[in-house]
């Protein structure tokens, strides 16, 4: 009688130690496919497609990458509307900035039990994570592991192949799906013993190590959705506002409106995307940025914000510099501003 | 978004095979992929997807997506700052 080979479904960040687990278990004859989810709130590829000074960087998901490299087929699964739920009220609060890391470890895995189901014809048995006990300050201490597991409806159905012999074994480790003698024990925070797995895998060219994939763990970015959801009275938010905030110096010199200013071409090519949504202003009689007023900007305003974005352009020492503001539902206007001195411009305006 | 008149038949004429456009300009990678991705479970194999999208990032991620699920990019295209890449559906 032929032995049923199982099959794992493998939670791929792309970085190193998801592509080490999935490797494991390929050692030991496990099929595996991987499952990606987007959160809107992801590192990979956004910053490198949109600012000039990443050009040089090969512009690569690295989830992609990783299934390329390990022959596994990838599903990336668009998360971004349920996720809002989980980053509004997550049930074990945040880490350091806004990061909801063991909510999201949970719904992730909860969302890989509800992708076996509905793919139940390709026969997954279980899922795997790259999760390594200690790593993580928030989602990876060894207490909250089985939380992750229970609350996501994953029980016993969760592997972590890198750390798995710090944990009691699961059902593929009982059921001798796989073999647990082949399995790893790393804990705590130094990367070592996962660099010399990789090492011996051949696996050089993984992203960087140290490197987290989620903008909530960045206190710059966390600050500037805080303030986002201070300006509103309200904490929704759309994609499109999520993508704004990885983009730009944000300055807010008044609670109503804050200006987006880009700081290079390729982050001024990508907001011109935005002209038909926003109010834009830029310098017509000097070279300079292109800027987005998110907000209510009254026309009272407009010679204050227009002399901020003079302060950013090549006029920026000129006595005077002419200003256009585009709004979507109103005639352009140009005005003549003097450019608002560098000392002028108080440090809280900036986001 | 939908399949355009340029479909293919087999010699036969019985197969016929279907051209789709998908628009996924100013979506920034992922989501191109994930969109292409999500059209093409809706498709037969032998049918074309042409994705047409601004994030020079889907050069590199489409044509990898494409690669480990069994399909095949069989045309890339710049007009403009706009990028078109035909995928053939496989397996």
């Amino acid at each position: 009688m032929a032995i049923k080979k199982h099959k794992a479904i493998a939670l791929i960040s792309g970085g190193l130690d998801s592509l080490l687990a999935v490797r494991v278990l390929q050692e030991q004859g496990i099929e595996v496919e991987g499952i990606n989810f987007y959160t809107g709130f992801c590192v990979e590829g956004h910053t490198h497609a949109i600012r000039n000074k990443d050009k040089d960087k090969e512009k690569r998901n690295n989830a992609l990458w990783s299934a390329e490299q390990l022959g596994i087929k990838l599903h990336i699964v668009d998360i971004i509307e349920e996720y809002k739920d989980v980053l509004l009220n997550p049930k074990h609060g945040y880490g350091q900035n806004i990061n909801p890391c063991l909510d999201c470890k949970t719904f992730m895995v909860s969302k890989a039990v509800e992708w076996i189901h509905e793919n139940r014809k390709d026969g997954f048995d279980f899922i795997i994570t790259g999760e390594v006990m200690g790593q993580r300050p928030m989602s990876q201490r060894k207490e909250v592991m089985p939380i992750v597991a229970e609350e996501s409806g994953a029980d016993d159905l969760l592997l972590r192949p890198l750390c798995a012999k710090n944990l009691a074994p699961t059902k593929p480790e009982r059921e001798g799906w796989v073999d647990r003698e082949r399995l790893f024990g790393f804990s705590g925070r130094s990367r070592k013993p996962q660099m010399a797995l990789a090492a011996e895998y051949g696996f050089e060219d993984y992203a960087s190590p140290a490197g987290g994939c989620c903008f909530l763990t960045d206190k710059s970015y966390s600050d500037k959705l805080v303030d986002l959801w201070d300006s509103r009275g309200s904490r929704e938010y759309e994609l499109d506002d999520i993508m704004l905030l990885k983009v730009g110096r944000h300055i807010r010199p008044k609670p109503e409106f804050k200006l987006i200013v880009s700081r290079d071409a390729g982050e001024g090519q990508f907001l011109t995307g935005y002209r038909n949504q926003y109010t834009t202003i830029e310098s017509v009689s000097h070279n300079g940025p292109l800027v987005l007023v998110d907000g209510k900007m009254e026309a009272a305003d407009m010679p204050l914000a227009a002399a901020i974005v003079a302060r950013y352009g090549q006029g920026r020492e000129a006595e005077k510099v002419e200003i256009a503001i585009t709004s979507p539902k109103a005639e352009p206007s140009n005005i003549w501003v003097q450019p608002m001195r560098v000392d002028a411009m108080p440090m809280e305006w900036h986001v | 978004m939908g399949a355009t008149d340029a479909g293919r038949c087999d010699a036969d004429g019985v197969a016929c095979m279907s051209a789709h456009e998908l628009d996924a300009r100013r979506m920034l990678c992922p989501m191109p992929v994930i969109k292409a991705q999500n059209e093409v479970k809706t498709l037969e194999k032998g049918d074309t997807l042409a994705v047409i999208c601004t994030d020079p990032g889907a050069l590199h991620d489409i044509p990898a997506w494409a690669r480990i699920n069994g399909h095949q990019v069989i045309e890339t295209e710049q007009v403009d700052d706009e990028l078109i890449i035909t995928i053939l559906v496989g397996e």
